[in-house]
């Protein structure tokens, strides 16, 4: 089975005023289908710019980058986002969901970019949003809901394209502990019964610890837990 | 699909800021409505020339000394009494043609006066010219013969004068001299801020008497026929050239008029059309504005569509949209404060205004060309924007 990415040696480098500031200096990681895995490290270690690489928002400068099992190298801006719409989902710490939009057309939003007609986005975001414990609230905008339910729905949003994969940064960051890990339990159950692999970059060490593995990043480079070399 | 969505958003976007959206809608308004307004106005008044010399009668041909062109002084005329017999026989009869002598002169009854312009005539004029009367005849052969001393009046000047009286048989002041009323003319109205109903007909002869002179100032012709009337007016010019040697006339055409007027009346409404084309350029600077203000605004929402899968192409066609939206509901609403203006500067002015179909299919179709031209920039701009740096911004 192919997995859901694969980065062989990527480095990536910034240029700031004509400066180049090396963000990752060589990191070999590979998540297989299925995978749970959780990437920690302190600010400035490059766990943000590997995350973007990993959900082909940003290209390496140089090594391969397989998603799904493709190369990015060889796609433009356009292919890229088509990819991105297919195979991976992302779950934001501060959400980033659109103000006056119902949660059902919140969910539905990737479904427009891939094509479908309006009947068949709010059929498959309303089964999603049921799936992650919505279904009551699909007209609700996102200022009517929680911390907590407004998470639920970038989770759906995130789902509702059936990736394989699935990003999540600091997703328990803007939230209560309890809460928290209410919407923890929900990303290990959808990995659990759906097989969507899923990597989330956190700080909080009792986050990381529920993963089933941990990737240790420092200085743009992975320090523990990368591929059995 | 995606272009509903675009739309839908676009929509979305243009309502959640309605302030902003009406103001900036407002230069296109401005600019739109300028357009048709001021196009109108051009339109109208060449219109309302058009039809004055046509209105004039048809086939004419207006014979004066010296060259027809703007700019040059109008030439004291060598023409007289025997030049119009000789020339009425080249055009086959003297009810084919008039002449006339004009002045301004003041007239009185009573204590009323009226400066007035006043036309020595012969009593052809209303066969070339077309000229109703409202009351009483007008000039007879036998008039112009003896230089009887009796005028046709001018509706205006009949009304200044006299009021609710029938002037016709009454007597009047001419420069100091007395005059009978015979006639009055039918109400032609003020066109383009000239009277034309201030006008006073007496017989060329009693003219000529009455300014001291043996002049006339120029000939009107009516053809019989249009196909000739450059070789008519060759043949006159011919005529009164050998009569006096050394002296250059010409012979216009209503054709040639209107050429010249059409000339000067389609560079004025061009001017207009320019002084509005600049205002809705402005606005079209406004909307620039406006949008990259709004894809700054939405920078994080830009790099969320583009995480889930929107192309740079799908932000841009959104932007865009949004953009054509706004300067064309500008348009719409421009168009209608438009042709309400012209409207009601048609009805409350002496400015004539015609609204034409293309001038307002133009207005709409510029203002959503603005839209384009003014939203590509803030559209790509938004289109290229980089997701990791759009979703990073706060």
């Amino acid at each position: 089975m192919t997995a859901a990415v694969e980065a062989h040696e990527v480095t990536r480098t910034y240029q700031l005023d004509g400066l180049a500031v090396p963000a990752l200096r060589g990191v070999s990681l590979t998540v297989p289908a299925g995978d749970y895995a959780a990437i920690v490290g302190p600010s400035g270690s490059g766990k943000s710019t590997l995350m973007h690489l990993l959900g082909g928002l940003d290209r390496p400068t140089t090594g391969t980058l397989l998603l799904a099992g493709r190369d990015v190298a060889g796609l433009g801006p356009a292919d890229l986002a088509a990819l991105r719409n297919r195979t991976i989902g992302f779950v934001f710490q501060a959400f980033h969901l659109l103000p006056r939009t119902s949660a059902v057309d919140n969910v539905a939003l990737p479904l427009v970019y891939a094509g479908l007609r309006a009947g068949e986005r709010r059929r498959r975001a309303s089964d999603v949003l049921d799936r992650v414990g919505l279904g009551h609230r699909l007209k609700h905008r996102p200022n009517q809901l929680s911390g907590g339910e407004q998470q639920r729905v970038a989770i759906a949003r995130a789902l509702v394209t059936s990736p394989s994969l699935l990003l999540a940064d600091e997703p328990t960051g803007n939230l209560d502990s309890a809460t928290g890990a209410e919407v923890l339990a929900l990303l290990e159950e959808l990995n659990r019964e759906s097989g969507v692999a899923v990597v989330l970059v956190t700080h909080d060490h009792e986050v990381a610890a529920r993963a089933r593995r941990q990737i240790r990043m420092r200085d743009g480079r992975i320090v523990a837990g990368g591929d059995p070399s | 699909m995606r272009f509903a969505e675009a739309w839908r958003v676009a929509l979305d976007a243009l309502r959640a800021n309605r302030l902003r959206t009406g103001l900036t809608m407002l230069g296109v308004v401005i600019g739109v409505a300028a357009v048709v307004v001021l196009v109108a106005i051009g339109t109208g008044a060449k219109q309302e020339v058009e039809s004055q010399v046509q209105g004039l009668g048809s086939n004419l041909l207006l014979v004066v000394p010296g060259k027809v062109s703007f700019g040059n002084a109008p030439t004291i005329s060598p023409m007289t009494m025997s030049d119009v017999n000789a020339v009425s026989r080249v055009v086959g009869g003297r009810d084919r043609l008039t002449a006339s002598l004009s002045s301004g002169e003041t007239v009185r009854v009573g204590t009323a006066s009226q400066y007035v312009s006043l036309l020595g005539v012969l009593e052809t004029t209303p066969t070339v010219f077309t000229r109703d009367l409202a009351q009483g005849g007008y000039l007879t052969r036998s008039d112009v013969d003896t230089a009887r001393r009796v005028a046709v009046l001018g509706w205006g000047v009949a009304q200044r004068l006299f009021g609710d009286r029938d002037p016709v048989g009454l007597q009047m002041d001419v420069a100091g001299v007395r005059f009978r009323v015979v006639g009055v003319f039918a109400k032609l109205g003020q066109s383009l801020g000239v009277d034309r109903d201030d006008e006073v007909h007496i017989p060329l002869t009693a003219a000529q008497r009455l300014l001291g002179t043996s002049r006339v100032d120029a000939l009107a012709i009516k053809a019989p026929d249009g196909s000739r009337i450059g070789e008519l007016g060759d043949q006159v010019v011919a005529e009164l050239t050998q009569r006096h040697p050394g002296i250059e006339f010409s012979a216009v055409t209503q054709d040639q008029i209107l050429g010249v007027l059409g000339q000067i009346l389609g560079v004025l409404t061009g001017v207009l059309a320019a002084i509005a084309g600049i205002s809705l350029l402005v606005g079209g600077v406004g909307v620039s504005n406006i949008m990259l203000v709004s894809v700054r605004e939405r920078t994080r929402e830009i790099g969320l569509r583009k995480a889930v899968g929107a192309r740079p192409r799908d932000i841009t066609v959104q932007f865009l949209i949004e953009a054509v939206l706004l300067t064309t509901l500008g348009g719409v609403t421009g168009m209608g404060l438009g042709i309400g203006a012209a409207l009601l500067v048609a009805a409350l002015s002496p400015v004539p205004a015609a609204i034409t179909w293309w001038s307002v299919t133009l207005a709409f179709g510029v203002s959503a060309a603005v839209g384009i031209v003014f939203g590509v920039v803030p559209a790509q701009r938004a289109g290229r924007l980089d997701p990791v740096i759009a979703l990073r911004t706060e």
